[in-house]
């Protein structure tokens, strides 16, 4: 199969500063591709670039073999493409389920005069939409804050909010920038299930994570990023072997650094 | 009990409409002089130009210091449409709706594209620009003496009379309360407070951010202008203080006043400030002064405005005396 998501030699700069320097990925429908990295490796830049937040300095991206390099956010939503938050974005005054039904904007017609004068097909495409929404809802296991400001939600709900409310784009491609960071382990392995449901279901994921043992565990890939350059990738067992991913990230033998904090 | 919520929840979605329709119906009973029927007119035709505005500002959380401009517009449409086009007045009014939406269709898109104070600004200049036509165009607009709006008339029958200006208003106020809450309850409604709650995460689900602020732009043009087309032709004369940055500021306040996001609240800010002051009177020269206050102590104290500050204490009550 052909990959759905790739990026060739993508870089940006920010004044003098090269944040992603020439990356390369590939992700195929139904795969998790993980990108990690120590804070300030350029995954949430890469992530910038790819879902059109930023415009890269160089290098292309493709979507289902089309160059869609530095289009706009909410046309590659409509491509398919979309993607969660590592700092949360979610919509503050919504309740939870207003917040993923604003997923469902584009499978919905959108017609204003239809809106302002709230014709009966609108009003029926309403009720499907929260029928969806509530099923989203359900798949990330937030059924029971539905109708609760999204203010007023836990931490790990807000996370697990933001993935429901990009499933319910039904997306080919999604981004996930930390689902699991700040959760604890039972959340973590909530996501960690979700994550895997999602992938299974063929959806291509990509997936930025600190969570080391969440990363072995359900990757099929590996993508290793230092200083915005491509230090290594692989499966789980080669880049945990690879000697230069050790050094940089996963601490020298006997370190007590950041593996050991996040593999308790 | 599917039926009583459904019930429930259309009777609560609209609970503003069904409220500010039987004021206007109560209302005319509890009025003891045509001045104060004036008053109301008055009330009437600000609070839809405010709706208009807060969807702007309430939901789409764009701001716009220049709505006195289309307000302005509309009303010399009225003027304008007999005297240029031959139009009748009646017919007049629509037009300048159109006319004002389209314009702001055009001047919306590079405009939006500003944020916090520099959209302020340019909104700011745009209501400057209008006035500044409206005063110099004399051949035109008669200049700062302004133009005779003739009387409307609909198939024959001439509209006249305090009283029938008080329905034909309070119908429009209603419709426009109307049109706005479908739209609050529409997917587009919902777009726009995802836009003001963030404009990244709406984009990236596939909103066009640049398009739903300038139609929500557009459709507040929309009100402001079909509000002082409205307001030109019961007065029978305009003048270009109808466009004055003052009024401008005037139709802010009482948005924030009466509660960002609440249609409630915009009528409710539209008549505290244009009734309050007659009240005032009494107090000649610290009029201004007092009405000063009383809008700080406002804002201090409901913080969000009138009608959610109120919503939410009665919530509150009902919670604490359910527990």
């Amino acid at each position: 199969m052909t990959a759905i998501l790739e990026t060739t030699g993508l870089s940006i700069f920010f004044g003098g500063l090269k944040a992603l320097d020439n990356v390369s990925l590939a992700v195929r429908p139904g795969e998790i591709l993980s990108v990690i990295g120590p804070n300030g490796a350029g995954k949430t830049t890469l992530f910038n670039l790819i879902s059109g937040v930023y415009q890269p300095s160089s290098g292309q991206v493709f979507l289902e073999g089309q160059d869609v390099t530095g289009q706009e956010p909410n046309k590659l939503a409509g491509m398919g493409l979309t993607r969660t938050f590592q700092n949360l974005q979610v919509f503050q005054t919504m309740t939870a389920l207003e917040n993923v039904m604003v997923g469902r904007h584009l499978h919905e017609k959108r017609n204003i005069v239809a809106h302002l004068l709230s014709l009966p097909s609108v009003r029926r495409q309403r009720v499907e939409s929260r029928e969806k929404a509530m099923e989203c809802l359900a798949r990330v296991d937030l059924e029971q804050y539905a109708h609760q400001p999204a203010s007023a939600l836990p931490y790990g709900a807000l996370k697990r909010l933001e993935i429901a409310r990009a499933l319910a784009l039904s997306p080919k491609v999604l981004l996930l920038d930390e689902p699991a960071a700040g959760c604890n382990p039972r959340e973590t392995e909530e996501v960690d299930e979700i994550i895997s449901e999602i992938a299974a279901g063929g959806m291509a994921v990509v997936l930025v994570e600190h969570d080391m043992r969440l990363v072995m565990k359900i990757s099929n890939h590996i993508l290793v990023l230092n200083f915005g350059r491509k230090l290594a990738e692989g499966n789980a067992a080669s880049i945990a072997a690879d000697p230069h991913v050790i050094e940089a990230y996963l601490g020298l033998e006997g370190d007590k650094g950041e593996t050991g904090a996040v593999a308790e | 009990m599917n039926v009583f919520n459904t019930l429930r929840n259309i009777v609560e979605n609209r609970a503003s409409l069904i409220l500010i329709g039987a004021m206007i119906l109560v209302l005319p009973l509890l009025m003891t002089s045509s001045f104060q029927m004036r008053l109301a007119i008055v009330v009437w035709v600000y609070a839809m130009a405010v709706i208009g505005l807060n969807l702007l500002m309430g939901f789409a959380g764009q701001v716009s210091l220049g709505h006195a401009g289309f307000f302005g517009i509309g009303a010399y449409s009225v003027a304008l449409g007999p005297s240029q086009l031959g139009l009748s007045p009646a017919l007049s009014l629509p037009a300048g709706v159109a006319f004002c939406g389209i314009l702001a269709l055009v001047l919306g898109r590079p405009i939006l594209r500003l944020k916090g104070h520099y959209l302020a600004v340019a909104t700011l200049g745009l209501g400057m620009l209008v006035f500044m036509v409206l005063s110099n165009e004399v051949e035109l607009t008669g200049g700062p003496d302004g133009m005779q709006v003739p009387r409307m008339a609909i198939l024959g029958w001439k509209v006249k009379g305090t009283d029938t200006w008080y329905w034909i208003t309070g119908i429009a106020l209603i419709i426009g309360v109307w049109l706005a809450l479908n739209l609050i309850n529409s997917p587009t409604g919902l777009a726009l407070r995802a836009i003001r709650d963030s404009e990244v995460a709406a984009s990236v689900l596939g909103v066009d951010i640049a398009k739903y602020k300038v139609i929500v732009f557009s459709i507040s043009a929309c009100f402001a202008s079909a509000a002082g087309g409205l307001l030109a032709l019961y007065n029978g004369h305009v003048t270009p203080g109808l466009s004055d940055f003052l009024i401008s500021v005037q139709m802010v306040t009482m948005v924030v006043l009466g509660g960002m996001g609440s249609i409630a609240g915009s009528l409710v800010g539209a008549a505290l400030i244009i009734i309050l002051p007659q009240f005032l009177t009494s107090l000649h020269e610290y009029e201004h002064a007092f009405l000063g206050l009383i809008m700080i102590l406002t804002m201090i104290f409901m913080r969000s405005g009138i009608v959610p500050s109120i919503g939410n204490a009665i919530k509150r009550g009902r919670h604490d005396s359910n527990s």
